[in-house]
């Protein structure tokens, strides 16, 4: 782990990256190696196939849609590990957080969330008991609960509404247990 | 409920008539054959014949002497079986208290129909039968459901804390007793110091497993359950050590002649035994792993390599007065990893439920024989020395947790709250082991055998039943973040979103280890060990290996391209909207959330839930199975829609756009700025 990684990582990239995620020298360092034991075709960059390997995510009910995440629309591949930054917030903002799980739904991205992108979610998340009608009144009554300006979806600040009872920091953290 | 009740009694009552029927008989027979028992032939009514050469030949005959053993064993162990049975059926006892304590009930009724019926029972537990054949399975089955992982990643606290811990309860309280027995005015003045140190040792045998299943489902956290199965896993081997230890110290010297020489000389033997034995385990673990990997054709003898293998280690310590229970433990652990990969997927099933299979039935017999002394009138109650114990074992193990943690601490990154150790401190339920290592004493060294086990019977009474059973509440009572107030559906829903995102992310990160030392062995396994020892191409677990024969199926079916079945999948494509979302009565939001609640598919438990008793049917294996299917399904409506790549964008939905962008690629052109971080 040691050698090999930090010498093919280039230092001014850490400092980098150090500088806009946040992550200390070791953290990067360790995402880093954990990035080439990844990529099996050693060319530098992950593509979808090298995520897809991870066996835990393909029994990830919203496996997919992480993967997704680590991929802007249309490219194939991913430099480091990169994840991305909002302007002046901080990168682990709740607001940002809040945003990412957003995201995980709103797929068409405009910033609300349909009752079929909302049924499309929870029949990952559900399981084969359920028959469409009940799942069609769960996520009736989920938008019902939230929905405030009543367009019948869920838009952003709808979702950051009905989640404020939510410790989100914590949920949405990894322990990096060094 | 009620009829669950009847179910539960019923089975009880008939099992109570059938044996306390048997036994009656039993001790009826007693009395006939003793009379034939002149010349002691296998057939009683063979002897019978020739002793009283006018008798007819009988057309009907009973043998009872015959079968006693097994007969008596097996109706035991069914009856312990039927208990169980009773015991989940009921679905909120097992929230309640552990089971254990069923196992005891159990036992003491046994004991009490023997007692009551006047039946010499079969032949009682004795040193060899309870070393040889008692203790392996269950020590086995602890070391080989253990969860490798988190056990090396804490090994540091798990030692520290098992070792140690042992060694200052068992002479805390040895030496304690001894302070008390000093004390004129209760009688014990002819216990000495190495009666104490050793009853000491033996009291501290603790099995904290039991109470784990009352907990399961306040989710400790993994440290805490780590702390609590490494210590369950090395308490008996130490234990063990130090009785041995100082029974031989017993033997050979009168107390005044044990000299500082002969001290170190017993640590030194400690840690040799000790680490000799993990030593045999690891050495026999490597040579079983070995055989596996050519057993492809007769995959029906892997359980019995591995289970003969273990054993062997076990008697092969033993034989060299090394720790046996070490060795098998560590056998466990090393050849876990390997064989898993190498044997076929029925027989990995097939040691798992053997495994326990055997482990319930020696905890049972054990806790029969328990059960038949405590109703008897082998006792020699002494106040001062009971409640002294009792009282000593909470003080010391206290002392004992929170110091030791206190130290730890300092040198974890996880740093274990006071939450954690209270409960810790309060998991200290003594179990089968002590039983069984009291009731072992040497009557000749130990006159006051009597009162030794009438002690040990209460100590564990006291803390299976009381500890056992208010364990739940107060963990539930210390886990305040766990409120009554029931959440809205969309918190649960977006709570178990985030959740599994949360897993998902973990996962693509890889696992986080501490040590260096972990990556370096992981890299030497890959390289040698690997190669060594497991068979070539094989898949991985049922999940890849299903993976593999649905992606198989899939390229058939592609070739073939006929009418693809969409399953239960169906994306709705129209738009379905309601005029107006109608307004739901609450009874109906109570329906919904249930629902919702009781199908939403788990996020990936990183502990494995251990159940000493039972083997959990797999529903994260059905989940995953569940969840594989219908990606594959999606893939294929994605293709059906004439995609090249399973990646393109699946007809009909706009231009998706997702996070991120590659970072710091200079030939990238331009960088937006987007929101949201995980970090």
């Amino acid at each position: 782990m040691g050698s090999r990684a930090s010498t093919l990582l280039r230092d001014e990239e850490l400092e980098e990256i150090k500088k806009e995620t946040g992550f200390s020298h070791s953290q990067i360092t360790r995402l880093y190696s954990r990035f080439t034991s990844l990529d099996k075709g050693e060319n530098g960059t992950l593509r979808r196939e090298d995520f897809q390997r991870i066996p835990e995510l393909a029994i990830n009910p919203l496996g997919d849609r992480i993967i997704n995440a680590f991929f802007p629309e249309g490219e194939d591949q991913d430099n480091e590990k990169s994840k991305d930054v909002n302007g002046p917030e901080p990168l682990n903002s709740r607001s940002n957080k809040l945003h990412f799980a957003f995201r995980l739904y709103d797929l068409d991205k405009d910033e609300k969330i349909s009752r079929d992108e909302l049924l499309q979610v929870l029949r990952m998340m559900v399981g084969v008991n359920i028959s469409d009608e009940q799942l069609g009144s769960i996520a009736d009554r989920t938008i019902q609960e939230a929905d405030q300006d009543g367009d019948s979806a869920i838009s952003f600040t709808e979702f950051v509404k009905v989640l404020e009872k939510v410790d989100v920091e914590q949920k949405m953290s990894i322990r990096f247990l060094h | 409920m009620a009829l669950q009740m009847f179910v539960t009694f019923s089975p009880w009552n008939c099992l109570l008539l059938l044996v306390a029927l048997e036994c009656s008989e039993a001790s009826s027979d007693l009395n006939e054959s003793a009379n034939s028992t002149a010349q002691y032939a296998p057939n009683a009514w063979f002897a019978a014949a020739s002793s009283e050469p006018d008798e007819r030949i009988s057309v009907f005959e009973l043998d009872y002497d015959y079968v006693q053993i097994p007969y008596e064993v097996t109706l035991w162990i069914l009856l312990a079986s039927l208990a169980k049975i009773g015991f989940h059926l009921y679905r909120r006892l097992p929230g309640l208290m552990p089971e254990s304590c069923l196992l005891i009930l159990v036992g003491a009724l046994v004991g009490a129909i023997i007692f009551g019926t006047d039946h010499k029972s079969p032949p009682v537990m004795d040193s060899s039968i309870y070393f040889l054949y008692l203790l392996p399975p269950i020590v086995l089955e602890g070391g080989y459901f253990m969860p490798t992982r988190p056990f090396f990643e804490n090994i540091g606290s798990i030692l520290w804390w098992a070792v140690l811990g042992a060694l200052i309860n068992a002479l805390g309280i040895g030496l304690s007793l001894y302070f008390i027995c000093q004390v004129k005015a209760f009688g014990l003045g002819d216990v000495s110091l190495l009666q104490n140190l050793l009853f000491g040792s033996l009291i501290s045998a603790v099995d904290p497993v039991a109470v784990l299943a009352v907990f399961e489902e306040a989710r400790v956290n993994e440290q805490l359950y780590m702390m609590i199965f490494g210590e369950a896993l090395l308490n008996d081997g130490i234990t063990v050590v130090l009785y041995n230890m100082l029974i031989a110290f017993t033997k050979m010297h009168k107390f005044e002649d044990i000299e500082p020489v002969d001290i170190l000389a017993g640590c030194a033997r400690f840690i040799i035994v000790g680490l000799g034995g993990i030593l045999f385990g690891i050495v026999f673990g490597f040579i079983s792993a070995f055989i596996t990997r050519f057993t492809q054709n007769i995959s029906a003898i892997e359980p019995l390599i591995v289970f003969m293998f273990s054993y062997l280690s076990y008697l092969a310590a033993e034989t060299l007065y090394l720790s046996g229970i070490l060795a098998i433990t560590a056998c466990a652990v090393t050849m876990k990893k390997y064989v898993e990969e190498n044997v076929s997927q029925t027989s990995y099933t097939t040691i798992k439920y053997f495994m326990k299979m055997l482990s319930s039935v020696s905890e049972t017999l054990i806790f029969i024989f328990m059960g038949v002394s405590t109703v008897g009138k082998n006792h020699e109650w002494n106040w001062a020395f009971i409640c002294f114990t009792l009282a000593f074992c909470q003080i010391w193990r206290a002392i004992s947790v929170f110091a030791l943690f206190y130290i730890s601490n300092q040198f974890r990154t996880f740093p274990f709250s006071i939450k954690d150790q209270c409960i810790i401190f309060y998991s200290g339920v003594r179990g089968a082991g002590s039983f069984s290592l009291a009731f072992l004493l040497p009557l000749s060294l130990f006159p006051r055998k009597k009162m030794f086990v009438t002690a040990t019977l209460v100590v564990i009474y006291f803390t299976a039943f009381i500890q056992g059973i208010t364990v739940g509440p107060l963990v539930r009572y210390l886990d305040v973040k766990k409120t009554n107030k029931k959440e809205s559906i969309n918190e649960e829903l977006h709570i178990r979103l985030m959740d599994h995102l949360k897993a998902g992310i973990e996962d693509v990160c890889g696992h986080w280890s501490h040590y260096q030392v972990r990556d370096k062995f992981k890299k030497f396994d890959h390289r040698y060990l690997r190669k060594i020892l497991i068979r070539k191409n094989l898949p991985k677990s049922s999940i890849v290996s299903l993976y593999k024969k649905l992606e198989m199926k899939q390229a058939i079916e592609m070739v073939e391209t006929g009418i693809l079945s969409s399953t239960a999948f169906s994306i709705p494509h129209q738009a379905q909207r309601i005029q107006g979302i109608k307004r739901l009565s609450p009874e109906d939001v109570e329906s919904i959330r249930d629902i919702l609640t009781s199908n939403m598919y788990q996020v990936r438990q990183r502990t494995l839930s251990y159940n000493k008793y039972n083997l959990k049917p797999q529903t994260s294996e059905k989940q995953a199975k569940e969840i594989l299917i219908r990606r594959q399904n999606t893939l294929r409506e994605s293709m059906r829609k004439g995609h090249s790549l399973p990646w393109g964008k699946p007809a009909g939905t706009k231009n998706v756009r997702y996070l991120s962008f590659p970072y710091g690629n200079p030939q990238s052109a331009g960088r937006d700025t987007r929101a949201a971080e995980f970090s």
